[in-house]
């Protein structure tokens, strides 16, 4: 049952987590089909058996080719219209762009989704911090990335021994606090899929990504 | 661990480990090769952090080029920002002494370990750790993150050189006390009064209902694995489960066991029965039958708990264990191994 917490303290239960990561992906899948799907990687069984009523896993999107921004696009910045939201981030159809992957994955200790993400360039070879945060394709990225609420380190994927890119939880719940303030509660039982979906527009726009106007009106 | 007060938390921070360590036969170009070098490393601390006193020994053997430090036991790579001690509890099942390792200085494996550029990366990955410890028991990072910067370097120098009365003295300042302990009151009659009051100030820090920072690293074994003379051999960190996930326990006066409620916390079960759970003692199956009877039932089975190198009797509450064996980060580190239950049949 979806509880009323997200809209109280910008937080979200595990279960909570699971309700909006399903809602979210289906949502996207119906809204934003010229992305590769979100898919729920269940990984429940990785301690040899499946501990009743556990639930572990995370939301993955993988092969998303972004195309690095030109110049001239970097420099106009600006807002732009909800009913194009593909303006800012280039998606490729092809392969000729960096070829990101991105999973969604729960924080037990912030009790906060958080974006993990990896790069690759044409040629198969990982980026460096640097280079990604060159890459982005808006003005906006950068000013997201300079602010204390969001930043990128890179830390051990929990769940596959590798190093990834994340964007630090520890100002996720200010910061959803804030998106969420305002929401009527009688529409409190709408909270959890609020959440992922306003979580998404605020990191998405990082890498360019902007929810497509049906989506976000979807949540109300 | 028969003693309260502070005497416990000192016997862990005076806990080391002795290692051999060789460098690797790529990186020797001198003949003979360097003779191992042989350190006592502190079970709080992180190995990127013995690398000065460990270049002197190997510096004349090393081939041309920028050293970057890291090291492997039996070919697997260690991961810096894991505690010394914590590594030596879960790689080696007998515990080997000294513990033979491997360094290196060129070939970092980015691909596999992420990066680490000496004492600041591990300054970072501490005070990192830290501060999801202090958000998970108080709901906010603030306290560590408005820590003055003399106080943020003394506190890291207190645990790179394991000055513990420096180290209580500004991590007091946090206020982090998490749990109640009666238990050491009780060990300590005489001391109870002042021990009482002092927790009496930590309690009021914390919530009741609270949550607790811990680290589960979990190998599963299988079923032969009940002599530990048989040597486990890690080929890659995929055969350990990382679980870093708070335990949450309610109420002040409430003293669930240690066994109950790492049990129950691998188990994802929030919150601690432990006067209802049954004695069927799951923790180091005591019996034959009852170990078969769990492992057909479809509970794993835990072969070895280990905390700071001990493994606690399952009578002792959780809340001595996590007040006394938590590292410096307020992180609870506990290394499992389990048994896989057999699958049900259908």
């Amino acid at each position: 049952m979806a509880s009323n917490q997200a809209t109280c303290d910008g937080s979200l239960s595990l279960i909570d987590f699971q309700i909006a990561a399903n809602d979210f992906a289906e949502k996207w899948k119906k809204f934003n089909s010229a992305y590769p799907e979100w898919l729920w990687i269940d990984c429940s069984n990785r301690l040899g058996f499946a501990a009743h009523g556990v639930i572990d896993g995370y939301l993955s999107l993988q092969n998303v080719f972004i195309r690095r921004s030109l110049e001239e696009e970097r420099d106009e910045g600006g807002c732009n219209d909800d009913e194009e939201p593909f303006d800012n981030a280039t998606l490729s159809t092809s392969d000729d762009g960096d070829q990101y992957h991105f999973h969604v994955v729960y924080s037990p200790s912030y009790r906060v989704p958080v974006l993990y993400f990896h790069v690759q360039n044409t040629d198969g070879q990982p980026l460096n911090l640097d280079e990604i945060k060159t890459n982005l394709p808006t003005k906006s990225a950068k000013v997201l990335l300079e602010s204390k609420w969001t930043f990128i380190t890179q830390q051990e994927h929990p769940y596959l021994n590798r190093p990834w890119y994340m964007l630090h939880p520890c100002g996720t719940s200010e910061w959803m606090k804030l998106l969420l303030v305002g929401v009527d509660n009688s529409m409190a039982t709408n909270g959890t899929e609020r959440y992922m979906i306003s979580w998404f527009s605020v990191v998405g726009q990082v890498f360019g990504l902007k929810l497509p106007f049906e989506m976000l009106k979807s949540i109300g | 661990m028969e003693r309260g007060g502070k005497e416990a938390q000192q016997y862990v921070w005076d806990g080391a480990i002795p290692l051999q360590i060789h460098l690797h036969d790529s990186e020797v170009t001198t003949l003979p090769p360097p003779a191992p070098a042989l350190i006592l490393a502190p079970r709080i601390g992180y190995l990127p952090l013995l690398s000065p006193q460990l270049k002197p020994f190997f510096s004349g053997a090393l081939p041309p080029g920028v050293d970057t430090v890291w090291f492997d036991y039996k070919g697997l790579p260690l991961k810096w920002y894991i505690p010394t001690g914590v590594l030596f509890d879960l790689l080696c099942a007998e515990p080997e002494r000294p513990w033979n390792l491997t360094v290196h200085f060129r070939g970092y494996p980015g691909n596999v370990l992420i990066p680490c550029d000496g004492e600041d990366s591990v300054k970072w990955s501490y005070i990192n750790s830290l501060k999801e410890a202090a958000y998970i028991i108080h709901g906010s990072s603030k306290n560590v993150m408005n820590m003055s910067q003399p106080d943020q370097i003394d506190l890291w120098r207190s645990v790179m050189n394991g000055k513990l009365e420096t180290y209580n003295r500004i991590s007091s300042k946090l206020k982090l006390g998490i749990v109640r302990d009666d238990f050491s009151a009780k060990l300590n009659p005489s001391s109870s009064k002042i021990q009482h009051s002092v927790d009496e100030t930590e309690a009021t820090a914390a919530p009741k209902a609270s949550r607790i920072p811990v680290r589960l690293y979990i190998c599963n074994v299988d079923e032969d694995f009940d002599d530990f003379e048989e040597e486990l051999h890690f080929d890659s960190w995929d055969q350990i489960s990382y679980i870093n996930r708070p335990v949450e326990i309610n109420g002040e006066e409430f003293y669930p066991n240690s066994s109950n409620t790492i049990k129950a916390e691998f188990k994802n079960e929030p919150g601690i029965e432990a006067e209802e759970e049954s004695k069927t003692g799951i923790i180091e199956g005591t019996s034959i039958e009852s170990v078969e009877s769990q492992s057909l039932s479809g509970q794993p089975v835990i072969k070895l708990v280990r905390i700071q190198g001990i493994e606690p009797k399952s009578e002792i509450p959780f809340s001595w264990v996590v007040k006394n064996l938590m590292n410096p980060d307020y992180f609870l580190h506990i290394c499992l191994y389990i048994k896989a239950p057999k699958p049900l049949d259908s």
